[in-house]
This record gives structure tokens, C-alpha cells and sequence, in this order.
């Protein structure tokens, strides 16, 4: 619903309410001044991640107004996927140095592992998800959390209960002063790869036929299905894109963190869940901020000294949000529902 | 073949009709009658070559507290509608309460006795807590605070080492007794037993005579419409933190049975999948029907306990090659998903479905008489 809020007016929004983009530039000075430029990267790498995945959340409770538990694991799965692809099939062990060939692996890396995750999506969706289109509200959430539990248990079985080491493709010697620090490139390449999808994503909402169908549909589906939008194709369409935007993020995990395991998905989707329903539930550009939000809280949270109560702080946020101010901090369509 | 039935079921009618009078006492036969007949089984082949009888004993005591838990979420999810997915976090705060009343940690020595009420107590106040702000919230907004919540407990747990040991937990939690009569210990699993079936009737009493009371039905309005419920002039508000305390107060008393019976409590005995496997429980019984509940659970624990720990002796003989590799206890979680996802496609309505919800999913019979 309120990705056409977000976007279809996009004009008279950034008008009314430039108080925003001055909020966002006073946090951002204030966090760099109060965690140094080390954490704010970090805090800004991790941000990324979390915006990527709380994209797909956003989405999908955008359009059928389903909390798909099961997309923390699709990010999950994604890691897993690109770690596969990149040292199965691409035969990676370590960092890369020869940038050509960089650039290359990574382009393949992020296209398969997009491409194999979209279609991951658009099968659960098909199958554990439409079938309950009509069913009471908490049928396909029951069945989301089933789906979750599965999807952990399948990468359990084939990979282990370990963490798994992923190739670090982007050697994490590289890196450029910034006022006496020492920023890696890697993080720089991490921001730039995601905002890059995330503004690719905008313009697909806001530019084509497809996006137009999507913010119809997730306004109103029968009257959308009256002017010819075809309903089925347009879902499917919705999850293909956000989990292909899931397996991104786990293909970004991979290369940041060099490592993953099976249970990721919960506490990272809880977190990205927490993320969209902070900028806004429905909101693509609120999803994105609630993103970089939430790492900021976390990555603060642990500079000075509290980062085993990280977890708790964000769900805490989550619990407060979604009782005093349901509809976060852009504002969705949904808030009427909560 | 109906026939046949009904001259079978004949000698019994007086017996049902009796039954069908006072329920509860039918509930207290019941459960009695089976507590009986499940441990004589475990003497018959082929039950008796899995393990001892007083291993089965300790899996059936299990089984009910999972069991007790179940009927308890069943309260909050089949009666009032509401999905709780933080169940656990009460379960943990009856069993920490006691855990602190009475062990070495604490230095605290209290009896096990009116603990049992102190945590159905903390259960029901914490139930309130999290309920009279989050209760506006309706459906799945409310699964995901309730979710929140659930893992905010065990973190709080995990991180307070000051008063709960962190990760460790506490240990060494004193077993309940009678003063001069029993002592419960750790290698005679009947005292238990006992204490749990006398528990197990109790609350599924409770139980059903909530359903049919007043309450009941204004949770079966509220579930069924709720803005026709509050038009009715039902305060819905109420009856949700009714169903709430009542749902996590269950929680909670289960909670201290169970630290009593296995002496120690951690924050990782208390995470989501414990209150997934509550709601795969609920969910494969049927919702709101207490006993389908109930059996649930007993079928998915020994299920998962049993069989599944069979499955891997039985490889492990065998010496299958690539199997004896895999421990098939792990997979009572793609269980749980299995169970949650196979339901809600194929038969929402649980495999015992309440008599009310089978109408419900029933198809219309549209007749002579126009809709039925």
C-alpha cells in the first residue's frame, strides 16, 4: 500500500516533509562525531545488509499484508547460495587481486545467487502462500513460520550446524584514508552495491508497467484485478524481487563477514522485520532508513559496551514502535490495521 | 455398518450421558484411567524392548508438562484468537521464579508447594504486562510483539548474570516434597508422574469449565468478530488480558513443575522453537478443542523423543552408510515446519477440530430451505 505513498507522490512528499532529509543528515553527523569514523562505517555497512532484507519484508506486507516470517531465512538461504556458488562453482578460496577477474566473480556472484533466490521466493510463495489467499489472516503467518523452520533445517542438513566460511572475494587490505582512518574498500563497495539495488528498485516501482501493477494491487486488489492487472502474476512478481534483493544481502553477508550459518536467518530477519516496521510497514524508502537505523542502534549499543544487549534493545524498539506508533517513522498505509 | 456401531455404542449410552452431565468428572476418570493404562503399556512388546518403564515413565511426565503447556497457549490462540508466539517467555519466568525461591544459587530455600502458585502468579502479572499495551494491536502485529517479547526474555535472563547465572542458568533446584511422607528425587520418576497428572487434570478442568463460562463465550465472539463482539457491548480489552493472564498464569505453573523436575533452568531451554513446538501442537490438535490440544502435543513430543531417537539407534545398527552420519534429533524442528505448513494447507482445522470450527471450515449446505 504505501509503496505508491512513497513513490507515486514522491514530489509533494519531499516537500512536506523536508524535515526528514535534515533529521537523516543531523543523525548521521551526530553518530559520526559520537562513534568515530571505524563504527559509523561499519554501523553504515550493516545498515546496508539490514535495509536489503527489510526491503523484502516491506514488500511483501505491502502488497498481501503478510509478515513473511520466512524471509530472514530466504536472506539465510541466500548466504548459503552464494557461498556455494562462489567456492563450488567459481572455485574462490580467498581475495582476489587481479580486479578484472574481481569484478567479474562478483558480478556472477550477485546475478546467480539473485536469480537462484527469486525463484527460491516465488516457490514458497506459490506453494505454501497462495494457496491460503483467502484463509484467515493468521493462516499464511502459522504457515510462514513452518516454512522458516523448514528452510533452516534444509541448510542445517546439507551444510552443517557450524558457521560456514565464506570467500572473501574483495581483499580487505585495500582501503582509503579518511581523515587519519583507515576505511576498507570492501565496506565502501557494500554501501555502493546496495544503495545501487535499492535505487534500482525505486525506479522500477515508480518507472515501469510492472511497478505500477504492484502499487496498484497492494492499494486495492479487486479493483487492480478489475482493470486488468493480472493479481497472481504481479504477488509473484513482488516476491521474486524481494528475494532476489534477500539473496543480495546474503551474497553482501558473505563478502563482509567471510562466514554465515543456518540459524542467521532469525535474529537478522527479526531485526530487518524490526527495520521495516520502524521506517514505516509498506514503505520501501521508511524500510531502507529503518535499516541503516537499526545498525546504528546495534553497532552503538556495542561501542559502549552493551552489545550483548543489542538484541534486546532492537525488539524492545520493535514492541514500542508497534504500540505507540504502528505506522513508523515515514508513515504507511496499513497503520489503519493496527 | 452404522448399525453395527450404534449396537456397540448402545450398552454405553447411560455411561456417556452421564459423562456428557459431569465433565469434569469424566475429565478426572479420563486422565486417571489413562495414566493407568500408559505405563502398564510401556510393559507389553513391542514398548517394553525401547526402554525401561521408568524412562517411559519420565517421557510421559514430559509429554504432559509439553502437553499442559499446550492447552495453555490453546487458550489464548483457539479461544481468544490471538497468536502468541511468545509463549516460552512465560514458561521461563515460572520456572526462573522458582528457580530463585528455591536453590542454591539464590540461597533461598522456599516450599515447593505455594511456588506452584507463585508462578502461576508472576505468569499472570507479566501475562497483564504485556498485554494491556500490546492488546490493541490485532493479529499478526500482535504475534510479532508477543514474538519480540519471547526473545526478550531469555536475553534479559542471559545477560542479568547477576541474578540469573547468564548462560549457565541455575542449578541444583530443589525437588518438591511432603514433609514425612515423599521426597521427590531424580531417580524415581513416579512422584512426578503423579504430581503432573493431578496438574494435567486440574487445569484441563479449568479449562473446559472456562470455555463454557461466560468469558468463554465472549472469547468466541471476540475471535469470530470482534467489532461485532464490542458492539455487543463486550469489553474486549478485558477479555483479551483475561485470556492473556490466564493463557501465561498456565505458562507459568508449568513452568515450576517443569525446573522442578529437571532441577536446572538456562535462557537456551526457553527459546522461539519452544514456542513454535507449543503452537505445531496446537495447531495439529486443532485449535480450541483442549483434548485434540492435548493429544497433539503427546503425539508430536513422543514422536519426536521416541521415534526419532529410534530412527537413530535403528541407523546406527545398521550401519547405513551416509545416514548413520545424520543425528535425526535435529530434525524435530523441520517437524514442528512441516506440521505448521501441512495444517494450514490441508487441514486447517486440526486433526481433532473443535466441534464449533468444524462447522465453521464446513462447507454451506445450501438446501431446500435456501442457506443453512
Amino acid at each position: 500500500m504505501a509503496t505508491a505513498n512513497a513513490t507515486s507522490s514522491s514530489a509533494g512528499r519531499l516537500l512536506g516533509s523536508l524535515r526528514l532529509p535534515i533529521g537523516i543528515v543531523a543523525f548521521l553527523g551526530i553518530s559520526l562525531t559520537v562513534l568515530g569514523i571505524d563504527q559509523f562505517v561499519n554501523a553504515l555497512t550493516l545498515g546496508a545488509i539490514y535495509a536489503l532484507v527489510a526491503l523484502g519484508y516491506t514488500m511483501v506486507y505491502g502488497i498481501i499484508e503478510l509478515i513473511n516470517f520466512a524471509h530472514g531465512d530466504v536472506f539465510m538461504v541466500g548466504s548459503f547460495v552464494a557461498m556455494f556458488i562462489s567456492s563450488s562453482l567459481l572455485g574462490n578460496e580467498g581475495a582476489i587481486t587481479n580486479v578484472p577477474l574481481l569484478a567479474g566473480s562478483v558480478l556472477v556472484l550477485f546475478a546467480l545467487t539473485i536469480g537462484v533466490m527469486a525463484i527460491v521466493g516465488a516457490l514458497i510463495e506459490r506453494l505454501a502462500y497462495r494457496p491460503l489467499r483467502r484463509a484467515p489472516r493468521l493462516a499464511p503467518l502459522i504457515t510462514a513460520i513452518g516454512v522458516s523452520f523448514i528452510l533452516q533445517n534444509v541448510i542445517q542438513f546439507f551444510f552443517g550446524p557450524t558457521i560456514v566460511t565464506v570467500p572473501q572475494l574483495v581483499p580487505i587490505e585495500w582501503s582509503i584514508q579518511v581523515s587519519g582512518a583507515r576505511v576498507p574498500l570492501l565496506n565502501l563497495f557494500v554501501i555502493a552495491a546496495s544503495v545501487a539495488l535499492m535505487f534500482a528498485l525505486q525506479l522500477f516501482i515508480s518507472r515501469t508497467r510492472t511497478g505500477r501493477a504492484m502499487r496498484t494491487t497492494s492499494m486495492d486488489r479487486d479493483a487492480s484485478s478489475l482493470m486488468g492487472v493480472d493479481i497472481n502474476r504481479t504477488i509473484m512478481i513482488t516476491f521474486l524481487i524481494g528475494s532476489g534483493l534477500a539473496g543480495a544481502a546474503g551474497v553482501v553477508h558473505g563478502l563482509y563477514y567471510g562466514n554465515t550459518s543456518f540459524n542467521l536467518g532469525f535474529q537478522s530477519g527479526l531485526k530487518a522485520f524490526t527495520a521495516a516496521v520502524l521506517g514505516g510497514i509498506g514503505n520501501t524508502a521508511g524500510a531502507a532508513l529503518g535499516g541503516f537505523l537499526i545498525a546504528f542502534i546495534e553497532v552503538g549499543a556495542s561501542a559502549f559496551g552493551y552489545g550483548r544487549w543489542g538484541g534486546a534493545v532492537v525488539f524492545s524498539l520493535l514492541v514500542i514502535f508497534l504500540v505507540f506508533r504502528p505506522t513508523g517513522l515515514l508513515g504507511s498505509h496499513s497503520g489503519d490495521r493496527a | 455398518m452404522s448399525r453395527i456401531v450404534d449396537a456397540v455404542n448402545a450398552p454405553f449410552a447411560p455411561v456417556r450421558a452421564y459423562f456428557r452431565k459431569h465433565r469434569s468428572f469424566g475429565i478426572f476418570v479420563g486422565v486417571v484411567l489413562l495414566s493407568v493404562a500408559l505405563p502398564l503399556l510401556t510393559r507389553v512388546p513391542p514398548f517394553d524392548g525401547i526402554q525401561s518403564t521408568n524412562a517411559w515413565v519420565n517421557a510421559f511426565t514430559t509429554a504432559a508438562i509439553y502437553a499442559m503447556l499446550a492447552m495453555g497457549l490453546n487458550v489464548v490462540i483457539g479461544f481468544a484468537g490471538l497468536l502468541d508466539l511468545g509463549y516460552a517467555a512465560f514458561f521461563a519466568l515460572g520456572g526462573y521464579t522458582y528457580a530463585l525461591a528455591a536453590s542454591p544459587f539464590s540461597g533461598i530455600h522456599l516450599p515447593f508447594w505455594p511456588m506452584l502458585l507463585a508462578g502461576g502468579i508472576v505468569g499472570a502479572i507479566f501475562g497483564v504486562l504485556l498485554g494491556a499495551p500490546t492488546l490493541r494491536l490485532r493479529g499478526d502485529y500482535l504475534a510479532i510483539v508477543t514474538l519480540g517479547f519471547g526473545e526478550i526474555v531469555p536475553i534479559t535472563l542471559m545477560n542479568a548474570d547477576k541474578f540469573t547465572d547468564g548462560v549457565n542458568g541455575i542449578g541444583g533446584i530443589d525437588k518438591p516434597n511432603i514433609p514425612g511422607i515423599l521426597q521427590f528425587t531424580l531417580i524415581n520418576p513416579w512422584p512426578m508422574y503423579g504430581l503432573v497428572v493431578v496438574l494435567f487434570t486440574l487445569i484441563m478442568i479449568m479449562i473446559y469449565r472456562l470455555e463454557d463460562s461466560r468469558l468463554g463465550r465472549t472469547w468466541d465472539a471476540i475471535r469470530e468478530d470482534e467489532l461485532a463482539a464490542e458492539s455487543s457491548g463486550v469489553n474486549t480489552v478485558i477479555a483479551k488480558l483475561q485470556a492473556f493472564a490466564v493463557g501465561a498464569s498456565i505458562a507459568g505453573i508449568v513452568g515450576v513443575v517443569n525446573a522442578a523436575k529437571i532441577t536446572i533452568v538456562t535462557p537456551d531451554q526457553f527459546r522461539f522453537a519452544v514456542s513454535i513446538s507449543a503452537l505445531a501442537a496446537v495447531v495439529l490438535g486443532g485449535m480450541g478443542n483442549t483434548i485434540g490440544v492435548a493429544t497433539g502435543a503427546f503425539i508430536i513430543y513422543l514422536f519426536q523423543s521416541i521415534l526419532l531417537k529410534q530412527l537413530n539407534t535403528l541407523v546406527e545398527n545398521f550401519n547405513i552408510p551416509i545416514l548413520n552420519q545424520i543425528d535425526f534429533l535435529e530434525f524435530q524442528y523441520v517437524l514442528y515446519g512441516i506440521v505448521l505448513v501441512l495444517m494450514m494447507l490441508k487441514r486447517p482445522q486440526g486433526i481433532f477440530p473443535a466441534r464449533r470450527r468444524m462447522r465453521e471450515f464446513a462447507p454451506l449446505k445450501i438446501g431446500k430451505g435456501g442457506l443453512k
